[in-house]
């Protein structure tokens, strides 16, 4: 059963999933070398899924293709049932919101500016925008005093989270996030990661993140899409892929933060050297 | 205070006004013309290249030889359009200044224009695109804002650029701070040049630090600072603007070209013109042939010229006529083909000769132009710098078959340091040149007469042929003043001590001709 894709979990539910990929590849250098090769994806409403894959795997390029910023040259991409090669760019792209891997703020805007862009940009009036981005201050447990400040003036930790509250801020149904906590500290991930999974869970969203870290994965998705040379291998609840490891590379993958887990208690406990090189 | 000085200051606020509208233009043309491409070159490459690729080339042309280039091309516009339209495109002053400098301000512009929009971060870019900004949205709010301090940091070059480069336009009759310069060089007022280069450095230092304010308000989002600086160079700007605007409605134009001879009588001409009541306005440092042309196209009313240098020039012609006959004809000529009017000779003589220091002269036997075709081949021959190429020059060499051993070119007044200090031994003099006699030196004379006589006459533009004011104001000057007069007031501004003003030597030839006008003006 090596080598071939199972799309598992209910195969049909009504209503229909609100981010549909179909058989779409996309290659660079004029068909050479491909970023993903016939990959086909449904994400239900309300799911928090997780793309995981090395580095070169194709996982941030199928994110991209979901809000146009790549064109897919072959197959079809729908969110809400509409195809989104028949929806202008920025107007698809201001209905989903989306989480960059670095900081991705407007340096030469204020915070609260960055926050309101995408409502600015849909034209809501200036009295509702400052209202909606006070109440993303709250909500991503940034400080009101925050409002005026320069992004650069913030943490790593406290940028994301105004990066989310940017992404949030004109209410999109789903969220495109692409290794969103890749530059932060361990503790910032943590706290940054189960933040957001609460916002996900309050707002109804549905969440699409790309991370090649596989316990970040672990913790936060409901549904965990592996990915490897532009395929995905595995597309699962983390239960369901730990229980029946279909592929080596899948396995692999689900075996390690269990056997990290292990090393790291017999490290703590003394009992076992074994785990670490003197 | 020094009189030098004080008499500096008094030019002062014409020469700023004048340096501050020209580099205001000039940089705002240059602005809205590099901006614009700078965003196209920004996004295609072969604009880009070409774009860049120009604006260097420009760059590479002396700023002297850029503006001197813009004349002839005006001319030919302006033949053009009047031929079509019937409207002249003036080929003198501002416009041919205000065009190369504006060229000339393009560079940075365009430079840091392209590196600050294609240097901008990719993931800003791309944070752009993902919050749903359309193409233009991006470069209203995030390119041009991002890219606005360095494009800043250009226009801020340009400034400095320009400033320093508009004191070359006084060359070709705009008035500038340059004036203090070429005026200083010419007539060794160092205090002159040195006050030029310092009032046009604390201009330049004044304006950059008005636009770095700008600058650092855009980087750091201080609209208070934006404001300021924009307030400062548009308050400058307006203030030059309504100074120059205080109603000068009939305003003449005394041309004057790049030597103490004309100053002083350009001078003296202003003042008879003021003296009137009239309103005079100087364009210095023009060159032979420019002179001329300017006043048959009514870029300048009036100025000096010599008959012998119009009769070979202008007229082309190459026969050596007796000097009434060289006159008359000169005079019917010019009227005919330009309408140009000859009002009269002044009286004195500047003829081109040549001229040895007397000791050299007589230790080796030479007294004649005759006697020196012999010694030529062991000599060097120091010229101003239009006598080589001038047509009196090719007519000298072949009358006398002279052929020296090296010849070279000078501004006037060191070309008679060349001759003092041996490094030249012949030189091209002036007849009514103070320094002949001050430095001893022998006038080789003409016997074949191959040169033709140099009446100082007084030329006025077609447009102001019959201008009864400027006719009254000038006829007391002709056949008045002596070569002795004009070679006197000429060494007061040559000497090397106790030089004087060009307007202190043309009030000395006022008061020595005894015009109203300078009666009782103080020594």
């Amino acid at each position: 059963m090596t080598g071939v894709p199972i799309m598992t979990g209910a195969p049909i539910i009504a209503p229909a999933p609100i981010i549909e990929i179909v058989d779409a590849s996309k290659s660079f250098d004029n068909g050479q070398s491909f970023a993903f090769r016939n990959v086909t994806l449904r994400v239900e409403t309300g799911c928090f899924v997780a793309l995981v894959g090395a580095s070169g795997s194709g996982k941030t390029t199928l994110l991209k293709i979901i809000n146009r910023l790549i064109q897919p040259d072959s197959g079809a991409v729908r969110v809400e049932g509409q195809d989104v090669a028949a929806i202008n760019a920025p107007v698809l792209r201001r209905r989903i919101g989306y989480v960059f891997q670095g900081v991705g703020l407007f340096p030469h805007m204020s915070v609260a500016e960055n926050i309101g862009i995408t409502p600015k940009l849909l034209g809501w009036p200036a009295a509702e925008i400052a209202t909606r981005v006070k109440e993303l201050l709250d909500l991503v447990e940034l400080p009101q005093s925050y409002l005026s400040r320069p992004p650069l003036s913030l943490s790593g930790g406290e940028r994301q989270r105004a990066g989310v509250a940017r992404a949030i801020a004109a209410r999109p149904k789903i969220v495109l996030m692409d290794e969103p906590l890749g530059a932060l500290d361990p503790i910032t991930r943590d706290s940054v990661g189960s933040a957001y999974r609460t916002l996900h869970d309050r707002l109804g969203l549905t969440t699409l993140m790309v991370t090649h870290d596989i316990q970040e994965a672990l913790l936060l998705a409901d549904r965990i899409a592996v990915m490897k040379a532009g395929r995905i291998l595995a597309f699962d609840t983390p239960h369901g892929l730990t229980a029946v490891a279909q592929d080596p590379d899948v396995a692999a993958l689900m075996g390690m933060p269990k056997q990290q887990a292990e090393r790291i208690r017999s490290i703590l406990d003394g009992s076992g050297a074994s785990g670490r090189h003197e | 205070m020094n009189e030098r000085i004080a008499s500096a200051f008094d030019l002062l606020p014409g020469y700023l006004a004048q340096h501050v509208l020209l580099s205001a233009a000039a940089l705002a043309l240059g602005v809205m013309l590099a901006l614009p491409l700078s965003v196209v070159a920004s996004r295609h490459a072969r604009v880009r290249f070409f774009a860049l690729a120009t604006a260097s080339l420009i760059q590479t042309i002396p700023g002297l030889a850029l503006l001197a280039l813009f004349y002839p091309l005006l001319l030919g516009l302006s033949a053009f359009t009047e031929m079509l339209l019937g409207v002249e495109v003036p080929a003198l002053g501002f416009l041919p200044s205000v065009l190369a400098l504006t060229l000339y301000s393009m560079l940075p512009i365009l430079r840091n224009g392209v590196a600050g929009l294609t240097g901008l971060d990719p993931a800003v870019i791309e944070a752009a695109n993902a919050v749903g900004m359309t193409p233009r949205q991006r470069f209203l709010r995030v390119e041009a804002p991002l890219a606005a301090p360095i494009v800043m940091g250009g226009i801020r070059t340009a400034a400095v650029w320009t400033i320093g480069a508009a004191t070359l336009s006084t060359s070709v009759g705009q008035t500038s701070l340059g004036n203090y310069i070429f005026a200083g060089l010419q007539t060794e007022n160092w205090i002159f040049v040195l006050f030029g280069c310092a009032a046009a450095a604390a201009l330049a230092l004044v304006v950059d630090q008005l636009l770095g304010l700008i600058e650092a308000g855009i980087a750091r989002r201080r609209p208070l600072r934006i404001y300021l600086g924009l307030a400062g160079v548009a308050a400058g700007t307006i203030i030059a603007l309504t100074s120059l605007a205080g109603g000068k409605p009939n305003v003449y134009r005394v041309g004057a070209k790049n030597f103490s001879e004309q100053f002083i009588l350009a001078d003296l001409i202003a003042r008879q013109l003021e003296a009137a009541g009239a309103t005079a306005q100087r364009r210095d440092d023009l060159g032979s042939a420019i002179a001329f042309r300017a006043l048959a196209g009514g870029d300048i009313d009036v100025y000096v010229d010599y008959s012998g240098t119009l009769w070979t020039n202008v007229l082309d012609r190459r026969d050596v006529p007796p000097r009434e006959v060289m006159l008359r004809e000169l005079t019917d000529a010019l009227a005919e083909k330009y309408g140009v009017v000859l009002l009269g000779p002044l009286g004195f003589e500047n003829a081109y000769t040549l001229a040895m220091r007397r000791e050299r002269a007589s230790a080796l036997g030479i007294a004649t132009i005759g006697d020196l075709a012999a010694d030529a081949p062991k000599l060097t021959l120091g010229a101003d710098l239009e006598f080589l190429s001038r047509p009196e020059w090719r007519t000298l060499k072949n009358a006398y078959g002279l052929d020296f051993a090296a010849q070279r070119s000078f501004n006037p007044t060191f070309m008679y340091r060349a001759l003092e200090d041996g490094s030249v031994d012949v030189i091209s003099a002036f007849s009514s040149d103070g320094r002949i006699a001050a430095l001893n030196l022998a006038v080789l004379s003409d016997p074949k007469h191959a040169i033709p006589s140099y009446d100082a006459v007084v030329l006025i533009s077609p447009r102001r042929a019959k201008d009864s004011t400027l006719i009254r104001a000038l006829t007391p000057l002709l056949g008045k003043i002596s070569v002795e007069q004009m070679r006197a007031a000429n060494l007061m501004v040559d000497r090397d001590n106790d030089k004087a003003s060009p307007q202190q030597a043309a009030e000395f030839l006022g008061r020595a001709i005894g015009l109203p006008a300078f009666r009782g003006a103080s020594p």
